[in-house]
């Protein structure tokens, strides 16, 4: 008997680049996950993500709300995108009910009250991202700000990363089939998962004995530390250098650009301008500005 | 009179509403509702004009490239340094956009739209050996079906054999679309947004492990195009030639021409480009691209109407919900005042028209293939049809540039921010033309616009009342079954629409 995992990814305000980052997962591969049964005995069972489904209208979203009903406190809930709450205008809306549009601040209540646990996917879900940044003119909010209004508390793993490595949501996933939902040791301060989120970019960067000695990229194509070039790097939990992306192909600083700082909650207006060095980041104790991580406090 | 409303049209980007009023089995009316705002520009303005490339590649995850692509050719017209980009930089950035965007008509025909033609529940019957085909027959002797049931049940039309085979392609093209991102990943970092592609260049320095490992993956793509997905379009559209006149739209065409072949020229609207820069229209006759002639109309928009009607250099962005006659978020692009249709079709149709040979060679003989003539491309398959030739055009060409390369050159030219200034960035996106206009004021983003394919073609009416091109590519269509409406979402999916990008 295979246990059939109940999906619902729900995209709010966001850009589908989580998904297509989904598509890119190499081992398994995307038909690993949702065709084969991604851990022997499970299967997950996407019943509602609009980019990949074959239905439309009314069907579709009668699916999304039927799974809600008769699998309640079974179901994992993905969300890609951040929450606009704005009350004056309908700045997102996901189907309709008695011919009005429904919100998707309405849609996340409802699916989220009732969902086994929640995978805020990408860093608009995460921590507001790119809608939420200044004049953040929707109103935009985490899932995790959004949900603590309403005293939601169904938990919550956040997946930050604009967008996140395929590797970071099916590991996490994979954990949940195999080990349950994760222990408060599991994660970060940020609700990050540890074993992708739990070391700094610079920590495991292969151009850090160029900032260790002092030599620093002037302009791009320049071999050295891209720290004066606006790399943040030294901020950013994220195991990108030891993972590398698009199936092990190359990662941001081995194409000769800065980190943007995309996985952390300042992205983007705190990591911002992405090509001005960090400021107030004297070297070279530069350890002593890292976030605080659960284990120091 | 009864009303047939879509909401939400799948596998499509984005939050999109078809609503359509149907009289005697006929669509009558159309509307096309973007259902999501960001406010993008908004976001952009106050900011270090650099950072443009980042934030607009947001705007989009699954044509990010693109975006980048914009932002760096706007920002090097508006700091000045767009006759400077060293050739090795202008290459990379070609061989990044292209195969970017080839993997994202794979994407769209197997992933988004396949599903609308292709039965994959006849592989149940499938009794051979393929260790993809027996994985699906698997998943489906299971019994949970999602997400490929529920769907519209009717006019699945395919043979059984002619199912699986396309079901077995739509899992090899999940590999081939992630080995095309693969290549975009080694000259670019990352992707979806990736980090290579800068004002001034590239951030990359090519090497030749790159350039030999971009060229094997290219030859995979080149293979699955050749093999696979251009006999399957033409497979699907023998079976459903019907489609060959549903969904003809408006037939006036835009190409803004992208993958620059030369860099001395700042004007890139008759800078040498691989797909030309033009219009055409029904009769397939070249004309020049003006892009003064562009204008933004917010009358059926739910922005301030004092915004309405002007060009994206002077152009504004404020919202104002449930106003009116408004029905959609994004805005209504025109060019002379008139509909224009942008995409795979029409840059493939102004590159035709221009008699560019290998063009004309490639439609040509897909028509002669078809005994078709060319104003079949004017519809649902005509599209499908030019977006596959689009990626072989694409892919074919990217071989030579690649070779071309110069490991070593220069990839990156300096520049100043200046105090002010205004730029234009203009290029294909998979989805059609796109351009990024800027101003800037103390060297910071006074204002930020962005006028994406899909703005275009998903497009409410204009002040002139005129439906936007999807609408009118839906106006006047038969629906054999109201609660199947296949020919509806058939059309719409053929514009591979994009509302994160339409909206922004």
């Amino acid at each position: 008997m295979v246990n059939e995992i109940p999906v619902i990814w729900l995209q709010t305000s966001a850009c589908t680049g989580c998904t297509i980052s989904l598509l890119n997962s190499a081992s398994p591969t995307i038909r690993n996950i949702l065709i084969d049964q991604v851990i022997p005995g499970a299967h997950i069972n996407l019943r509602f993500h609009v980019t990949i489904m074959a239905g439309a209208g009314e069907p579709a979203i009668e699916i999304m709300e039927n799974t809600a009903k008769e699998k309640t406190g079974n179901y994992i809930l993905v969300i890609e995108g951040a929450i606009p709450t704005t009350k004056d205008a309908v700045y997102g809306a996901i189907g309709e009910r008695g011919g009005k549009p429904v919100e998707m601040k309405d849609r996340v209540e409802d699916l989220a009250r009732s969902a086994l646990a929640i995978l805020a996917v990408g860093t608009c879900s995460s921590f507001g991202g790119i809608p939420s940044a200044a004049p953040n003119p929707t109103g935009c909010q985490s899932v995790k700000q959004f949900l603590d209004a309403k005293d939601i508390t169904t938990p919550i793993v956040n997946i930050p990363g604009c967008p996140p490595h395929p590797d970071w949501f099916v590991g996490t996933v994979a954990s949940i089939i195999l080990n349950g939902l994760p222990k408060a040791d599991d994660l970060d301060d940020n609700l990050r998962p540890l074993a992708f989120y739990g070391h700094l970019i610079h920590e495991n960067c292969p151009r850090r004995a160029y900032f260790d000695e002092g030599k620093f990229a002037k302009k791009f194509g320049d071999e050295g530390c891209l720290y004066e070039l606006g790399c943040k790097g030294a901020i950013t939990y994220a195991d990108c250098p030891l993972r590398l992306w698009n199936g092990g192909t190359n990662w941001c600083i081995g194409a000769g650009a800065p980190c943007s700082g995309c996985t952390q909650p300042e992205f983007p207006d705190l990591v911002a301008p992405f090509y001005e060095k960090l400021v107030d980041v004297e070297l070279p104790t530069i350890g002593a500005y890292w976030l605080p991580r659960k284990e120091e406090k | 009179m009864g009303k047939i409303v879509i909401d939400p049209v799948t596998r499509i980007e984005g939050h999109l509403k078809i609503d359509t009023v149907v009289d005697n089995g006929v669509v009558k009316e159309a509307r096309s509702t973007g259902n999501l705002f960001r406010g993008i520009e908004l976001i952009l303005r106050g900011r270090d004009p650099r950072d443009a490339q980042v934030i607009t590649q947001r705007i989009c995850g699954v044509c990010p490239q693109s975006h980048g692509i914009a932002a760096a050719l706007n920002l090097d017209s508006a700091f000045g340094i767009s006759g400077k980009i060293p050739p090795n930089a202008q290459i990379v950035r070609n061989l990044i956009q292209g195969a970017h965007v080839v993997q994202d008509h794979i994407l769209h025909f197997y992933h988004l739209a396949a599903l609308d033609y292709v039965d994959i529940t006849d592989v149940t019957k499938y009794e051979g050996k393929d260790s993809d085909l027996s994985s699906v027959r698997d998943f489906i002797s299971r019994g949970e079906l999602g997400p490929f049931v529920p769907r519209y049940e009717g006019d699945y039309r395919l043979s059984p054999e002619v199912n699986q085979q396309a079901t077995a392609h739509y899992l090899k093209a999940l590999e081939i679309r992630r080995i095309g991102h693969e290549m975009v990943s080694t000259f670019s970092g990352k992707i979806p947004h990736s980090v290579g592609i800068i004002p001034g260049g590239v951030t990359t320095t090519p090497t030749i492990d790159k350039i030999i490992s971009f060229l094997w993956k290219l030859r995979i793509l080149q293979d699955f195009i050749n093999n696979a997905y251009i006999p399957d379009v033409l497979a699907i559209a023998s079976v459903y030639p019907d489609y060959f006149e549903v969904g003809v739209g408006c037939k006036n065409l835009l190409s803004y021409g992208a993958y620059d072949l030369e860099g001395e020229n700042p004007d890139l609207t008759c800078r040498k480009r691989l797909f030309k820069q033009g219009t055409t229209s029904a009769d397939l006759k070249p004309d020049g691209l003006d892009i003064t002639k562009i204008t933004e109309d917010v009358r059926h928009s739910w922005y301030q109407d004092s915004s309405s009607g002007r060009h994206p250099t002077q152009g504004e962005t404020k919202p104002e919900y449930g106003r009116g006659e408004a029905y959609s978020w994004i805005k209504s692009p025109r060019y002379g005042g008139k509909v224009y249709e942008v995409g795979p079709l029409a840059r493939v149709a102004v590159t035709y028209a221009y008699g560019d040979p290998v063009m004309k060679n490639l439609v040509d003989s897909a028509l002669a293939q078809l005994k078709a003539p060319p104003s079949v491309l004017f519809s649902v398959m005509g599209r499908h049809l030019a977006r596959a030739l689009s990626a072989k055009f694409i892919a074919d060409s990217m071989e030579k540039w690649l070779l071309e390369l110069k490991p070593g050159e220069p990839t990156f030219v300096e520049y100043t921010i200046p105090e002010e200034g205004t730029g234009a960035g203009l290029t294909e996106a998979a989805r059609g033309a796109l351009g990024h206009w800027i101003e800037i004021k103390e060297k910071k983003i006074a204002n930020y616009q962005c006028v994406v394919p899909t703005t275009w073609n998903a497009s409410p009416r204009d002040d002139n009342g005129n439906p936007g091109p999807m609408e009118q590519a839906i106006i006047g269509t038969r629906i054999k079954d109201k609660s199947n409406p296949f020919e509806i979402v058939r059309i719409v999916r053929s514009f591979d629409p994009c509302i994160a990008c339409a909206v922004h």
